[in-house]
């Protein structure tokens, strides 16, 4: 081992050091300041860790309550979840459609939502914005969630296609044999083989739409009982409000998205080894 | 599923069941299609009309397509604005920064992570903290850390590093560094999308990697070459067709970026880009025409991107 390559493996624990604080360390520093009375970080801002005595859980319930994050939750709650639903359900039926079934235009699909992916979401917004300010449809949570759809059913689909693929034409034949319809086929046959896939995709979608800022903006700020919690949270850092509070609304907005990938990470185990039972 | 019905004959059986997953097909994709069409292809083309069309945020009510007068005004007026080549230049400064910057951290991380350690695992999952953390948490989170006041960098920097007076990060436009002028607020949100954006430049090279054969490198150490010769000449060619594919997708991303420059900087100090300027045409300008034609002139330049990316692979295969 020569001097260059010693050098080389001091470095790379140096890399590894660094990155581990550049990456954890905002999170963890608003964590910590959201545990902090306002008055104490602006005092003493390089004291990072709270004293045993000043730790206190309050900037949660305020952040949550008087500055109405909880109810910004909730409407992003049912965004996100509404969002999954349709995107998945339609992405589900289109994904097996562009897999096994061959109908004209099955090819400009792909060159579309290739288009659509693409396409840079601030240009769309503009005649969006105009379009559903016609039909008024702005100002609500409806609209929101009809170009949340648009924005990741390309994706989804595409996603769940590579699922699709993996499922065996054959056990399909099989089921139309004995009479199966197509819907109770993709309900029965298909869907739960490519379950993984699905809780992956599901999680993709209520990433998007949760933390979607743009088109919340355009279309919601100003209606603010049914602003989402990404505009609320935003909008909220224009007005004086203690950093500790807004530091707690942070890391509550963050909380929904660590859960999710819990949650699919076991999903996708467990489909892994239902799987793999039937072997 | 009537259609199953149609089974008279064995050429007809043949006939109707292509016929069938014909129609099942068209029937399966037409919830997406007709969600695409209305919310992406009509917008599309709405923009095209629009980006012609005099119209302010106030003549929305009474908009309709016969009353519509087509002028190229609006690209007059947007090419015509010093904001708008300023925007342009501010755009591909950020694009270029962002993607070179994100990609060299992902490779140079990927790369520290290669080889196992105790940790390695735990290690790999903090590095995709900043790309899946809201960009709503993480932008206030940054201009928390970069406040004036009681921010923890400009606290280390006086306390410690013994700055005279607090950087105000997200609003200087420029600030002379021993006799340089540096673009603080710039260079901050490049900052900010390089942390945001590395991990996923890591996931890529970090997969392309594991697929990779250490054998050469073995070979060529025995050989006698050390770990930098064999790094540049057989595993960096080797991860050139993911870089370029990391190339392209991020400097198309960092090119349409909205949400992270205008939730830390709002535009101020420098830090303008295209994407700002259409917002800022459509809302405080309420010049519904104009945002649309700098809306697209961006997808203009994107699609001419998109080409010459084409092109050069084209180029490489024959």
């Amino acid at each position: 081992m020569n001097g260059g390559d010693r050098i080389l493996g001091v470095l790379k624990w140096l890399v590894i050091t660094l990155t581990v604080i550049v990456c954890a360390g905002p999170p963890v520093y608003g964590f910590l300041l959201s545990l902090r009375p306002f008055a104490s970080v602006a005092a003493a801002p390089l004291s990072l860790i709270p004293s045993a005595e000043e730790v206190t859980l309050e900037a949660y319930p305020i952040a949550m309550g008087e500055y109405g994050l909880g109810g910004f939750m909730l409407n992003s709650l049912q965004v996100a979840l509404a969002t999954v639903v349709l995107a998945v359900l339609f992405s589900v039926l289109g994904g097996y459609a562009a897999v096994r079934l061959d109908f004209f235009g099955r090819r400009s699909v792909n060159v579309l939502f290739l288009g659509v992916y693409m396409l840079p979401g601030i240009v769309l917004a503009v005649p969006l914005f105009v379009l559903l300010s016609r039909v008024g449809l702005t100002g609500t949570l409806i609209g929101l969630v009809l170009v949340y759809i648009a924005q990741t059913v390309p994706v989804a689909l595409y996603m769940l296609r590579n699922y699709f693929i993996a499922v065996p034409a054959s056990v399909e034949e099989a089921a139309m044999i004995d009479g199966c319809g197509r819907l109770a086929l993709i309900r029965r046959v298909v869907l739960p083989m490519a379950l993984p896939g699905i809780a992956a995709t599901s999680l993709y979608v209520f990433m998007i739409a949760w933390n979607e800022y743009l088109f919340a903006l355009l279309f919601l700020v100003h209606d603010r009982p049914r602003w989402t919690v990404a505009l609320g949270i935003s909008q909220l850092t224009e007005f004086s409000v203690p950093a500790t509070v807004l530091m707690a609304g942070s890391i509550a907005v963050t909380i929904p998205v660590v859960a999710g990938f819990f949650l699919a990470q076991r999903l996708l185990i467990s489909g892994l080894t239902a799987g793999a039972e039937k072997g | 599923m009537t259609s199953k019905r149609l089974v008279f004959t064995r050429w007809g059986r043949r006939l109707s069941r292509s016929q069938r997953d014909d129609l099942h097909g068209r029937l399966l994709v037409s919830p997406t299609m007709l969600v695409v069409l209305v919310f992406v292809v009509l917008p599309f083309l709405a923009v095209l009309v629009l980006a012609f069309a005099d119209v302010r945020l106030v003549d929305i009510p009474r908009l309709s397509l016969d009353r519509l007068t087509l002028t190229l005004a609006n690209f007059q007026s947007a090419l015509g604005s010093n904001r708008f080549w300023s925007a342009l230049g501010t755009t591909l400064a950020y694009a270029a920064c962002t993607t070179a910057g994100a990609i060299t951290a992902g490779l140079v991380v990927a790369m520290a992570l290669r080889r196992p350690f105790r940790g390695r695992g735990l290690v790999r999952a903090l590095v995709l903290i900043p790309y899946v953390l809201p960009v709503v948490a993480a932008t206030t989170i940054w201009k928390t850390l970069l406040n004036t006041e009681y921010g923890l960098v400009n606290a280390v920097g006086r306390q410690l590093i013994g700055w005279e007076d607090p950087i105000a990060f997200l609003t200087t436009r420029s600030q002379e560094l021993g006799g340089i002028p540096i673009p603080v607020a710039l260079v901050t949100v490049i900052a900010f999308e390089v942390w945001k954006t590395f991990p996923l430049a890591f996931l890529f090279i970090t997969a392309r990697l594991q697929v990779t054969p250490m054998e050469l490198e073995e070979a060529a150490a025995i050989d006698g070459a050390g770990k930098v010769k064999a790094f540049f000449h057989i595993v960096l060619p080797q991860l050139r067709g993911v870089i370029a594919l990391l190339i392209v997708l991020r400097f198309i991303w960092s090119f349409q970026n909205f949400n992270d420059i205008y939730l830390l900087t709002g535009g101020a100090g420098g830090t303008e880009v295209l994407a700002v300027r259409v917002y800022e045409e459509l809302v405080t300008r309420a010049n519904i025409g104009t945002a649309s034609a700098t809306g697209l002139l961006m997808t203009a330049m994107l699609l001419v991107l998109l080409f010459v990316y084409a092109w050069m692979i084209r180029r490489e295969r024959t």
